[in-house]
């Protein structure tokens, strides 16, 4: 009975860190949102282990922690420098000044 | 055991709350920064109360071992991945809404009045 109601607020949360993402006027906005979503998924994935009776999830929830954190880095790393690769990289924008208003996509 | 059942339920629910209290933060807040707080709050203490919940369900096996590495490591790397946010909103010229522009400009190494910078200048 308490995993269910555990589960039913990670949903709960995660619609709303869905709802940011898509409504949020800048890229950082939905970075934000995509990465509360990752750590949902990780706290859904060990609650519903527990909820089933299987403790093998466990192993899932942490190569998705990772997974999601290294995601993040790479979407914020894109954003900045417009690239992912060399080592020589310039950021696209001026420091301290806007790429464009609003959205820097 | 009753006391564990009622000691977990205690913390999985305030797990619960404070995850949907991030929520609406991050739903209802005005700007980028202020709702970084909100989604530093459900990485913390969301995940942390909720595993401890977990973890007092497991008793002491390897179950419990996979929960600690799991918190060690959403512990280390959430504010890891909060402060890239912030940095990279605030190198890409996006302001805290609640910042007066005349003396606040924005550079990656943090938000700099302009005051302090001239008189740092000028002493």
């Amino acid at each position: 009975m308490m995993f269910a109601v555990s589960t039913v607020a990670i949903l709960a949360t995660m619609a709303m860190a869905i709802a940011r993402a898509l409504l949020g006027p800048t890229a950082f906005d939905r970075t934000l949102g995509v990465n509360m979503f990752g750590t949902a998924t990780v706290l859904l994935i060990a609650v519903l282990g527990f909820l089933t009776g299987r403790p093998e999830f466990l192993d899932l929830a942490l190569v998705y922690a990772l997974l999601s954190f290294v995601g993040t880095i790479a979407i914020l790393k894109y954003v900045r420098y417009g690239d992912l690769g060399t080592a020589e990289m310039e950021p696209i924008a001026e420091e301290g000044e806007a790429v464009q208003e609003g959205d820097p996509w | 055991m009753v006391i564990v059942d009622v000691l977990s339920w205690v913390f999985l629910l305030s797990g619960a709350f404070f995850m949907v209290l991030a929520g609406i933060g991050v739903l209802r807040l005005p700007d980028v920064f202020s709702r970084m707080h909100a989604a530093g709050l459900k990485d913390t203490l969301g995940a942390a109360l909720t595993l401890i919940g977990l973890m007092l369900q497991a008793g002491l096996s390897l179950v419990t071992a996979k929960l600690v590495l799991i918190w060690l490591f959403l512990w280390f790397t959430s504010p890891v991945a909060g402060h890239a946010v912030t940095r990279a909103a605030l190198a890409s010229g996006i302001r805290p809404i609640l910042a007066r522009r005349d003396e606040v400009r924005a550079t990656p190494r943090g938000v700099v009045r302009e005051e302090a910078v001239s008189e740092s200048s000028s002493a």
